[in-house]
């Protein structure tokens, strides 16, 4: 990066900085330049960073008071509840923590994909943002199993079975998923284990992503490449850091209002019943931000071709980068894909209702439908749009359009 | 609870204001320009950084209140006990919040012993009578005040009780006579229900 390099004023602070550059990263990241036009959905990586802090906190505390064993689980969440002092106010922050999380990491996302920010030379950023929506996801599942009442046991059944669809090995590789034949103690404790681990590995990931995006810089609205330290941008602090902050304040306002106002509106009723391995809830739907993938499961009427099918969805996110053929990142000057854009968010949504809905007669149709469609749009839509489009003329900096070339 | 909450914040907000003016001061020092006088924008830093810090200080208070003790626990912080069975001269260990609590039927010889003492002579001056509602009951906390382990029972040079772990000895009323602990051991609140039961706590 086309940075000059700092040195601290103090002589103390200069013995520090020599030996560990701690006062030389506060300044980079205090002077970090940063397009000058970013809009609100940029302020999401800051929401980001903010719930995943959010979520360790509550969650470390939660831990001091939450037992980990089948027949004390349940009972514990109830005495966090009821008992411990403001302990039904950690849990419903940490509960709908997960999924504002989500909320926002979805936001970030499609933000990524309408203004082109996985292409050239940000691919690692994508790919290790990728690897930590799907780890957030792992992280959220085995957590959900953790109260241990109806929907948790027969989720973590659900979804643990999904291996047994490995042809030869997957019926060992559920054995050794559950620690026994069920979803029993052992495998609540090695969930729990894991549930506490994962957000750890999740932030050195989240370093790497901010290290990544740093080497670039940040994509911006219009796309285009920028120098780094021009007209075109600003130092982080104060006005990206100010910016993030009021966006952050808004999102709380909205996070505050569903854990004072409506904690359980996400929640399912048949957790508050306690694991009965003997019987099955009349209808398992995940949490809702697993749905869409729930709706491609489904879809699919083979019970390998599901999972090939729910696991691929993801994969193709992953291999995006290389998909995506088109030289122009911003959907602002591709016509064609800002419409194929919101096809897709209204495809996923429209997954996201499937299913949650009993796979018959249409929804079974349709969710067929958009599961083609999805795939569709990764492997077909976007390497021929790349080719096909005919894009607008780019501007050669972000001032060009508003001051008419004279910049 | 609500007292200490305000404090924390009360605390945080003439930190912050603190810091703000100093640093307020230090600036004006070193740049001594023209806009040396506090302006709009200052009242508007500080009216921020206050509010930014009542803010941290009412999200932080859940985190740590929730290591006090809960509703479970404080539930338990009464125990009742039936003394009918204990016979005299002898002394029963309940469980009181966590704690042993020693009640002891003193012989009259005891409460003769414990009551005779010279005060001058004690290293926590305090009269028998102040340690118990009726003489022939003794309720204490059979927890050591050097380092809390619970002593032994008819034991010690003063027939009371001793201390294992660093040789303290309490006498028949369990004041500290010798060793390293620092104060009698200490009488928790209880009352009599009727003659047969006692409340503690």
């Amino acid at each position: 990066m086309s940075e000059e390099k700092y040195i601290p004023k103090s002589k103390i602070a200069q013995w520090f900085d020599s030996r560990l550059p701690l006062l030389s990263m506060a300044h980079h990241l205090r002077e970090y330049p940063t397009p000058k036009n970013l809009n609100y959905w940029w302020t999401f990586g800051g929401i980001l960073t903010f719930c995943l802090i959010t979520q360790i906190i509550t969650g470390v505390v939660l831990a001091m008071h939450y037992v980990a064993h089948a027949d004390l689980a349940f009972e514990s969440i109830e005495h966090i509840m009821r008992n411990v002092n403001y302990g039904w106010l950690l849990r419903y922050v940490h509960a709908n923590g997960a999924s504002m999380f989500f909320l926002a990491v979805y936001i970030h996302i499609f933000r990524a994909l309408f203004y082109g920010s996985y292409k050239a030379p940000r691919e690692m950023i994508w790919i290790i943002g990728m690897i930590i929506y799907i780890l957030m996801m792992a992280t959220a599942f085995m957590g959900y199993v953790l109260p241990w009442g109806q929907m948790s046991f027969w989720g973590a059944t659900v979804i643990t079975n999904l291996f047994s669809a490995i042809p030869l090995v997957g019926e060992g590789i559920v054995t050794w998923l559950w620690g026994g034949f069920a979803v029993d103690n052992p495998t609540l404790t090695r969930f729990f284990s894991l549930h506490y681990f994962l957000p750890f590995l999740i932030v050195g990931l989240v370093v790497l992503h901010i290290w990544a995006l740093h080497i670039p810089g940040n994509n911006n609205p219009i796309g285009i490449d920028i120098k780094q330290r021009s007209k075109d941008t600003v130092p982080f602090s104060p006005y990206i850091a100010v910016k993030d902050l009021y966006a952050l304040l808004i999102f709380l306002i909205i996070f505050a209002g569903i854990v004072f106002f409506v904690p359980n509106i996400l929640g399912h009723t048949d957790n508050y019943i306690k694991a009965n391995p003997m019987v099955t809830p009349s209808h398992i739907v995940p949490e809702w931000y697993l749905l869409p993938f729930y709706a491609i499961l489904r879809a699919v009427p083979s019970k390998l071709g599901g999972v090939i099918a729910m696991f691929g969805s993801l994969f193709i996110l992953i291999i995006l980068p290389w998909l995506d053929t088109s030289k122009v990142r911003s959907a602002v000057f591709r016509p064609l894909y800002k419409i194929f854009f919101w096809i897709l968010v209204a495809d996923v949504l429209a997954l996201g209702y499937l299913g949650a809905m009993v796979p018959e007669g249409w929804y079974l149709f349709f969710g067929r439908l958009a599961t083609i469609y999805y795939f569709v749009h990764f492997l077909l839509i976007m390497p021929i749009l790349g080719f096909k489009e005919k894009t607008l003329p780019l501007p050669t900096s972000i001032s060009e359009p508003v001051l008419d070339g004279k910049n | 609870m609500n007292a200490s909450y305000l404090l924390l914040t009360t605390i945080i907000i003439l930190l912050v204001a603190f810091l703000y003016l100093s640093w307020i001061f230090v600036s004006n020092e070193i740049e001594n320009k023209d806009k040396s006088k506090t302006n709009r924008r200052d009242f508007l830093y500080t009216a921020s950084y206050t509010l930014g810090a009542v803010g941290v200080a009412a999200a932080a208070w859940p985190l740590i209140h929730q290591m006090n003790p809960d509703a479970s626990v404080k539930a338990l912080s009464t125990t009742e006990v039936d003394i009918s069975t204990i016979e005299l001269g002898k002394s029963i260990t309940v469980l009181w919040r966590g704690k042993p609590v020693f009640i002891r039927r003193r012989t009259q010889e005891e409460i003769v012993e414990a009551q005779n003492i010279k005060l001058s002579d004690l290293k926590d001056p305090q009269d028998d009578k102040d340690r118990v509602k009726k003489p022939e009951w003794l309720v204490m906390l059979g927890v050591c005040t050097h380092l809390g382990c619970v002593p032994l029972g008819n034991k010690g040079d003063y027939k009371g009780w001793f201390c294992p772990c660093h040789g303290s000895h309490y006498d028949t009323s369990g004041r500290i006579r010798k060793g390293p602990a620092p104060t009698n051991l200490e009488i928790p609140k209880y009352e009599f229900i009727d003659n047969n039961t006692i409340k503690i706590g």
